[in-house]
């Protein structure tokens, strides 16, 4: 499957370039080998029509159509278009806002949120040696409070007490107050999952939000998502303001073109990267990694 | 309801809406194709175009629209519930179980995921919710070992099913799956016809990697069947048209929501009018 890609366009293209000069529709012909190769790395159509246009106008360049190699040519730029519009590289979380840096977690069910919240905490105590403090507001999943909880113990930070029956509004409230009233560096706020077009829960999120007024609006997503990475993303966008992106289960085989989805609905810089089940599997985000995957390189 | 040609454009872009719905390029080509063949030319409404194209499709899911129906004289039909992390298995193994509880049957649920952070608490909490007992070991505790320990325990307080819940596991990490297919041996030392059913549960959002996860695991633990969770998303998990064309297994039920209850059959003709925009999922 490596380089499939590759191979596939520089059998195309130098195959025409042995018959004389290559034309406009031969680079469209390639570029549609590209088009096939996004959407089985699950990037999302639109994201997919938009980024063939954005390289078909490099591609028809005098440099390409000359070259001797012009195969090569053209997984350089769509290789480099896609290192662009994925970066910037390790961005990191921002902790650039007066202590308690709110931090809040959003996304589908599953993604995993609550994971990559105990994740993020051992991190921020680890190597940014902040005082973190953990808080759940799910209060829908069964044992979810419980499941945060023990993260924290293992990440060893704090985790907010849990009170049964109160609403996550409510707890956002008592978290800000103990982060402030215990001088916690940052509060990193885990939500439960919540489907895109849930219109009562997406209105409590915002709600969420404008309470706790959080710095990082972190979108969890699993490296697995198909097409509806587009609509996920938007939604939470538009009702939430999504700062930065985390994608989990990227120690799958998953092609990972949500990655691409998402980073172009939301502008939002991919932040971090989860790979694996414990605490420490979390890493960098590196555009370059990331494009080669998406195109089997 | 203007009328217009099914031309190639229009063949275009009807590929195109099952790409957007996850069937993937291949599956999708294969079914445009073979509409092309048969409606090329002519002139027809874009719902007669769309009804018609769900027709196809559901001419394809309609053989793996089969139920789980659990079978009492294994004593029990023991149901093992696998899949990659997060995509609904302890949630479906309540359903299953609330919906078996409902037809007269005692369902037994097994805390097998002795990994995940509060897994066992979740499955405890399902149970105490639908008046399920639910068999559980220490934390880390060997998997292998308590699904034979339960599948004992549920002979003698004949049970008639047993529902074992896994951790989540990536179809690539060949030591965890190695895991399950000692869980799989391991209860075959009691019952050699055990386990009845090895349900892969499936995640509507996940896109053309599913394909790789039902290969994978039914190499390694036999996969008898599906389950598609978070069909009441936006998602149109497209790629289960694909998963039947490729390996045929069942699908026997659908995930729309959170609580209990919110489980139903896989129907075909329903499934395929929701994948080419014609209706909403199966939810309600
Ligand atoms: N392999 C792998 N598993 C992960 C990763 N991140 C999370 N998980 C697993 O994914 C599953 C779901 O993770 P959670 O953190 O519970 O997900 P969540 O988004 O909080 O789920 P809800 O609260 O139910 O919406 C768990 O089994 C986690 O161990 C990752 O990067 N790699
Ligand atoms: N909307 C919706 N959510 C679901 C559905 N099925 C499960 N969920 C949610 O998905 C999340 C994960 O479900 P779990 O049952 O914990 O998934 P799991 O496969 O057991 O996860 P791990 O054990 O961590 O691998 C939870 O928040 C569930 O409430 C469904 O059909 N629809
Ligand atoms: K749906
Ligand atoms: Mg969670
Ligand atoms: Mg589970």
């Amino acid at each position: 499957m490596f380089d499939a890609l590759s191979g596939r366009l520089t059998g195309i293209l130098d195959r025409l370039r042995r018959r004389g000069a290559l034309s406009e529709a031969d680079v469209a012909e390639a570029l549609r080998e590209v088009r096939v190769a996004l959407l089985e790395a699950d990037v999302a159509l639109p994201v997919v029509r938009s980024f063939i246009e954005d390289v078909r106008a490099k591609a028809v360049g005098e440099t390409v159509l000359r070259s001797v190699t012009p195969g090569q040519q053209v997984v350089k730029i769509v290789h480099d278009a896609l290192v662009a519009m994925l970066g910037p590289p390790a961005p990191g979380i921002d902790l650039n806002a007066p202590a308690p840096v709110v931090i809040l977690m959003l996304g589908l069910q599953g993604s995993g949120k609550t994971t990559s919240a105990g994740k993020i905490a051992l991190r921020l105590r680890t190597k940014d040696r902040k005082r973190v403090l953990l808080a759940s507001l799910d209060t829908q999943r069964p044992a979810a409070m419980e499941q945060l909880a023990t993260l924290a113990d293992r990440a060893g930070v704090m985790s907010l007490p849990i009170v049964p029956g109160q609403k996550p509004v409510e707890i956002a409230r008592r978290a800000l107050g103990e982060a402030r009233q215990g001088g916690f560096d940052v509060l990193v706020l885990d939500t439960a999952g919540r489907l895109a077009i849930d219109e009562a829960l997406m209105a409590e999120v915002a709600e969420v939000a404008a309470v706790a007024r959080p710095h990082e609006k972190l979108l969890v997503v699993d490296a697995m998502t198909g097409q509806d990475a587009v609509t996920v993303a938007r939604a939470f966008h538009e009702k939430v303001g999504v700062t930065g992106i985390v994608m989990t289960r990227m120690d799958g085989d998953a092609r990972g073109g949500a990655a691409l989805s998402m980073r172009a609905v939301t502008g939002a810089p991919i932040r971090l990267i989860g790979v694996g089940e414990k605490l420490d599997a979390l890493e960098d985000f590196h555009p370059e990694r990331v494009a080669g995957r998406i195109l089997g390189m | 309801f203007t009328k217009r040609k099914l031309d190639d454009a229009a063949l275009e872009e009807l590929e195109e809406l099952l790409i957007s719905a996850d069937l993937g390029v291949a599956a999708a080509r294969r079914i445009i194709d073979s509409f092309r063949r048969t409606r090329f030319g002519r002139e027809v409404t874009q719902d007669e175009i769309r009804a018609a194209l769900a027709e196809e499709i559901a001419a394809i899911l309609a053989p793996v629209a089969v139920p789980l129906i659990p079978e009492p004289e294994h004593a029990p039909h023991v149901v093992l519930v696998v899949g990659v992390n997060g995509t609904g298995k302890t949630t479906t193994i309540a359903k299953l179980a609330a919906l078996w509880k409902g037809e007269g049957l005692s369902p037994l649920l097994v805390a097998g995921d002795t990994f995940r952070a509060a897994a066992v608490e979740q499955l405890r909490v399902w149970g105490e919710r639908i008046g399920c007992p639910v068999v559980s070991g220490a934390d880390g505790a060997d998997p292998a070992g308590l699904a034979f320990d339960a599948l004992k325990r549920a002979r003698e307080q004949s049970a008639d099913v047993l529902l074992i819940d896994t951790a989540g596991r990536l179809h690539n990490k060949a030591d965890l799956m190695a895991e399950l297919a000692k869980v799989v041996r391991v209860l075959r030392k009691l019952d050699p016809s055990a386990p009845h059913s090895v349900l892969l549960v499936l995640d509507a959002t996940t896109g053309q990697n599913a394909l790789q996860q039902v290969r994978v695991f039914r190499e390694m633990c036999e996969v008898t069947g599906l389950v598609v969770t978070k069909l009441d998303g936006s998602a149109k998990g497209g790629v289960v048209v694909a998963l039947a064309q490729e390996f045929g297994l069942p699908v026997h039920a659908v995930g729309v929501g959170e609580r209990a209850e919110d489980l139903r059959p896989f129907e075909a003709k329903a499934f395929a009018r929701s994948l080419v925009g014609l209706e909403d999922a199966q939810v309600g």
